[in-house]
C-alpha cells in the first residue's frame, strides 16, 4: 500500500501544517511516511504545496508525479494538479474558493465550503483543519483519533486556545463528511 | 656584569629571515615584548598571514595557526570563540587585510570580535614582488604600477583603518609607524594597549603600523624610512583613529 | 520524530557534541542554519555566527578546529565552491571538519532543485592540492543523522575535514528518524594536537606552508598513506535484494531510494534486479563492486547527473563488467516507473532472463 497525497493553496492558508499533521498522524499510527514541501522562490508568498507519502513498507520517491489524492484550496492548485492525479484518484476542492469544474470524467471530485464552514465555527484560519478532517474521513488513510494526537503533538508548543480551535475544525470537517452534506460532483467511478 | 637588554622570551632563537631595513623585524619583537610584559605567553594564540609574515611561526615561541590569505580575522574569531579566555592576535599585511580579506576584517570588526589585529602597512606587496597594494599611495611606482598608480585606474589607496572606525564593534584603533625610534616606542605602547583591550575584554583592537619595504620600493633602508615620514604619512596620518577604551571601561591598572 | 532533514542534519550534529556553527544564506539549506541558530542559542556552549560569506564560515571552523573543538558548516553547490580553498587548507594542516553539502542544479547559480551534480568535486578533493576528503551519502532521514554522528567520529579520528553529500530533496523532506544520545562535548577525548596557549608544554604550529620541497613532499605522502588507511577501514554499501541479481544498480542519496522503487517494481515482474548504494563516496566502495563482479555481469549506474559516479564505477570494474549508464541533470527527480522501464529495457536487451 503507498498512498501519495498533495495539498496546495496560497500561502497562509496552512496547506503545509495540514500535509504536516497527516504525516506526523500516519506516522504515529505505524505507517512509513515522507513529507516533502515544495520550497525556493514559489513558497515565498506565491502558491504553496507539499506532498505527504504514507505506505506500510519503505518510500521510494517521496515525490508524487500522479497523487492519488489533491486538496486543492484554489483554482490555481486545481489548474496544476488535475492533470497529474491518478485515474480513479480523487480531488478534494475548496468550494469556497474554487469557482471552477475539473474537467476530467475519471476522477472523483469532492466538494467542501471550507471558508463558510469556518466562519460558522467563528475562526476563519480554522479552514485548512476543515479540509483535513473532511479529507481524513473520507478517505480513512488515518483514524481520526490518530489525527487528533497528531495535531495536539505538532501545535503543542502554541497555545491551548489554538489546539482547541484546530481540533474543532477537524471534528467540523469530519462532521460534515458524515453527514453527508457535501457537493459531490463525481462519486463512485465504475 | 649587569645584563640590560636581551631577546624577548617569546621569541625563538632564530635568525630574521626579513630583508635589511624591512619593518617586521621590529614589529615582531614589538608584539614579543608586550606578550612578555603582559605574562600572556602561555596563553596567545597568534595568527600569521600569507605574505612575507607568514613565516612568523619560525620566530614567536608561541601557539601559531596559520590563516589562508586574507581570512585571518575569521579564523581568529574561531580560534577566540572556542577559547574565549587566551588572548588570540592576527597580523596582517596590507593586501592580505584590506584586499582580499576585506569582508574578513569589516565583519569581524563589526561584531566587535574581542580580537586584536596587528596591520603591517608597507603600501606594497613584498612576498611576491612588489605588486600594486591597496594602499600603494597615487604616483607610487610598483611592477603592476608601471607608470606610478593612477587614481582613475586603480582607485586611491584605501584607509580601512577609517572604515573599520566607522563599525560600531571597534574599540581601539590606531594608526602608528616604526620609521624613528620615537614612533617605534609609541607602536610598542599601541600594541600594548591594544593586547589590553582585549585582555579586558572590551571588543576589537587594531594597531596599523607603517613599515618600511627597501626592497620593492627600491630605495635603501634610510631612504625607505625617510620616505614613509615624507610621504606615507600624507596619505595616512598617524593617529589614534579611534578609542572607546575609557567610555567601555577602563583597562585594568598595570604593574 | 517526524524532521525535515535539514533539521536532522543539525539535531544530529548538536548531538554529536558540535557547540560551533557558521553559516551563509543559500537555498534549499537554509532550514539548517536556522535550526543551529536556535539549538546553539540555548546552549550555554554554543557559538552560531552567521558569517558574511562563505569563505569566512569556513575560515571560521578552521579557527575552531585549531582550538580542538567540533565545528559544522554547511552550503548548498554554489557555496560550496566557495568553501573550497577552506577544505583545502584543513585537509593540508588535517584539521576535523563536517561540511554539509546540500547539492542543486548547476553549474553557476542553476536552480535549487535536487542534484546530483558535485559528486566529482566531493569526492576528487574539490579544492587546490593533492588531497582528499572522506564523503559520506545518506540516502534516507535515518541515515542523515547515523551519517553526520558518524562524519563527526571520522573527522576526529583521521583527523580529516569530512563532507556529507546530501541534495534538495534529502534536506526540505521529512521523515521519521531516531537520534542516538547526545554526546556531551567534555567527554569527548582531549586532542594532544590543539591550539589553546604553550602552557607547560612546548609552542605548537598548525600551517600548511611547507616551503622545502622534500618536506612537502613527505607532507603529500604522509597524507596519501592516511588515504589509503580510510579507504581500507571505511568503505560502505547497502545492499538490497542482490543476492541472486542478474543486474545491480549503484545509485546514491535521492537516487538510490528511487531506484529501489523501481527495483520493487521489477521483481514484481520477476527480474532479478538489486541495488547497491554507496554510503561512502570516497573512500568509494571499490571492493564490494569488484566481489559482487565476479557474480554479475551487469551494472546500471543510476545518478541526478550526466555521469560522474560513472566513472568511479569503471575505473573499480577495469572493463570487466558490462556498465550501463542512466542520468537526468539539471534537477529532475525520476520516478521509480521511469527507472523501471530503463532496467526492464536493459535486461531484456542484454538477455539477463535466458537462465545460466
Amino acid at each position: 500500500m503507498l498512498i501519495k497525497t498533495v495539498f496546495s493553496g496560497f500561502g497562509g492558508q496552512g496547506v503545509l501544517m495540514m500535509g504536516y499533521i497527516l504525516a506526523v498522524s500516519a506516522m504515529r499510527g505505524g505507517m512509513q511516511v515522507t513529507y516533502l514541501p515544495s520550497y525556493g522562490a514559489e513558497v515565498r508568498g506565491g502558491t504553496a504545496n507539499c506532498t505527504v507519502s504514507i505506505s506500510d513498507e519503505d518510500i521510494a520517491s517521496p515525490v508524487a508525479s500522479s497523487p492519488d489524492y489533491v486538496i486543492a484550496m484554489n483554482n490555481p492548485s486545481l489548474i496544476r494538479f488535475e492533470g497529474q492525479i491518478k485515474t480513479k484518484g480523487t480531488i478534494f476542492l475548496n468550494s469556497d474558493l474554487i469557482d471552477i469544474d475539473p474537467e476530467r470524467e475519471d476522477i472523483e471530485v469532492f466538494k467542501i465550503p471550507a471558508n463558510t464552514l469556518a466562519k460558522k465555527m467563528g475562526s476563519e484560519r480554522a479552514m485548512n483543519m476543515i479540509m483535513l478532517g473532511a479529507f481524513v474521513s473520507k478517505t480513512k488513510i488515518t483514524s481520526i483519533d490518530s489525527l487528533m494526537n497528531g495535531l495536539t503533538e505538532v501545535i503543542n508548543t502554541k497555545s491551548k486556545k489554538q489546539v482547541e480551535i484546530n481540533r474543532k475544525g477537524l471534528e467540523m470537517g469530519a462532521k460534515y463528511v458524515l453527514k453527508g452534506e457535501w457537493g459531490c460532483l463525481r462519486e463512485k467511478l465504475n | 656584569m649587569k645584563k640590560v637588554f636581551g631577546k624577548p622570551k617569546c621569541l625563538k632563537d632564530a635568525v630574521f629571515h626579513y630583508c635589511p631595513g624591512c619593518g617586521h623585524s621590529i614589529i615582531h619583537r614589538l608584539v614579543a615584548e608586550v606578550i612578555d610584559e603582559l605574562s600572556i605567553q602561555e596563553k596567545v594564540i597568534g595568527v600569521p598571514p600569507a605574505g612575507c609574515a607568514v613565516l612568523a611561526y619560525d620566530y614567536f615561541d608561541i601557539d601559531i595557526g596559520e590563516s589562508p590569505h586574507g581570512r585571518g580575522a575569521a579564523v581568529a574569531t574561531g580560534l577566540k570563540r572556542a577559547l574565549p579566555d587566551r588572548i588570540v592576535f592576527t597580523y596582517q599585511g596590507d593586501g592580505d587585510i584590506a584586499a582580499i580579506g576585506t569582508a574578513e576584517t569589516i565583519h569581524a570588526a563589526n561584531r566587535g570580535e574581542n580580537i586584536t589585529v596587528i596591520f603591517v602597512n608597507n603600501g606594497v606587496y613584498g612576498m611576491t614582488g612588489g605588486q600594486m597594494a591597496p594602499t600603494t599611495i597615487i604616483g607610487q611606482i610598483t611592477t603592476t604600477t608601471p607608470g606610478g598608480r593612477n587614481e582613475k585606474r586603480d582607485g586611491a589607496p584605501i584607509d580601512l583603518s577609517e572604515m573599520l572606525a566607522l563599525t560600531t564593534g571597534t574599540v581601539y584603533i590606531e594608526r602608528t609607524a616604526v620609521d624613528t625610534p620615537k614612533n617605534i616606542i609609541r607602536t610598542k605602547k599601541a600594541i600594548k594597549k591594544a593586547f589590553r583591550v582585549q585582555m579586558a575584554g572590551l571588543g576589537f583592537s587594531l594597531v596599523e603600523v607603517l613599515s618600511a619595504c627597501p626592497t620593492n620600493l627600491k630605495l635603501s633602508p634610510v631612504q625607505a624610512n625617510e620616505w614613509i615620514g615624507s610621504t606615507m604619512t600624507t596619505y595616512f596620518p598617524l593617529k589614534v583613529i579611534k578609542d572607546k577604551v575609557g567610555k567601555l571601561g577602563a583597562l585594568p591598572h598595570l604593574e | 520524530m517526524l524532521l525535515r532533514g535539514s533539521h536532522v542534519y543539525a539535531e544530529a550534529a548538536v548531538r554529536a557534541g558540535c557547540r560551533f556553527y557558521f553559516g551563509y544564506p543559500i537555498t534549499p539549506q537554509n532550514e539548517l542554519t536556522e535550526y543551529m541558530a536556535n539549538a546553539l542559542a540555548s546552549l550555554p556552549d554554543g557559538v552560531f555566527i552567521q558569517a558574511e560569506s562563505e569563505l569566512a564560515a569556513i575560515n571560521m571552523v578552521i579557527g575552531v578546529s585549531m582550538a580542538g573543538k567540533r565545528a559544522m558548516t554547511s552550503s548548498s553547490s554554489p557555496g560550496i565552491s566557495l568553501k573550497q580553498e577552506g577544505i583545502s587548507f584543513l585537509s593540508a594542516m588535517e584539521l576535523p571538519a563536517v561540511i554539509i553539502n546540500t547539492m542543486r542544479g548547476g553549474p553557476g547559480l542553476g536552480n535549487i532543485a535536487a542534484s546530483q551534480g558535485d559528486y566529482f568535486q566531493a569526492t576528487r578533493g574539490g579544492g587546490h592540492g593533492d588531497y582528499r576528503t572522506i564523503v559520506l551519502a545518506p540516502g534516507s532521514g535515518q541515515e542523515m543523522a547515523d551519517l553526520t554522528r558518524a562524519a563527526f567520529e571520522y573527522a576526529d579520528r583521521y583527523r580529516i575535514p569530512v563532507i556529507i553529500l546530501g541534495d534538495g530533496m534529502m534536506s526540505q523532506m521529512m521523515e521519521p528518524v531516531e537520534f542516538p544520545d547526545p554526546i556531551d562535548p567534555k567527554s569527548l577525548p582531549p586532542k594532544p594536537w590543539v591550539l589553546d596557549g604553550a602552557k607547560d608544554r612546548p609552542s605548537r604550529i598548525i600551517k600548511s606552508l611547507i616551503l622545502d620541497t622534500s618536506a612537502m613532499e613527505e607532507h603529500n605522502w604522509k597524507l596519501f598513506r592516511k588515504y589509503e588507511m580510510i579507504e581500507k577501514e571505511i568503505s560502505q554499501v547497502e545492499l538490497f535484494l542482490t543476492d541472486d541479481a542478474r543486474l545491480v544498480v549503484i545509485a546514491y542519496g535521492t537516487a538510490s531510494r528511487i531506484a529501489r522503487g523501481a527495483i520493487k517494481r521489477v521483481r514484481e515482474m520477476g527480474l532479478k534486479v538489486g541495488l547497491m548504494s554507496p554510503k561512502t563516496l570516497w573512500p568509494f566502495p571499490k571492493r564490494y563492486l569488484l566481489e559482487m563482479s565476479r557474480v554479475v555481469t551487469d551494472f546500471l549506474v543510476f545518478e541526478m547527473s550526466t555521469g560522474q559516479m560513472l566513472e568511479d564505477v569503471k575505473l573499480s570494474l577495469e572493463g570487466r563488467r558490462r556498465i550501463h549508464f542512466y542520468g537526468r541533470p539539471g534537477g529532475i527527480i525520476s520516478t521509480p516507473d521511469e527507472i523501471a522501464k530503463v532496467i526492464n529495457n536493459i535486461y531484456f536487451k542484454e538477455g539477463l532472463e535466458t537462465e545460466v
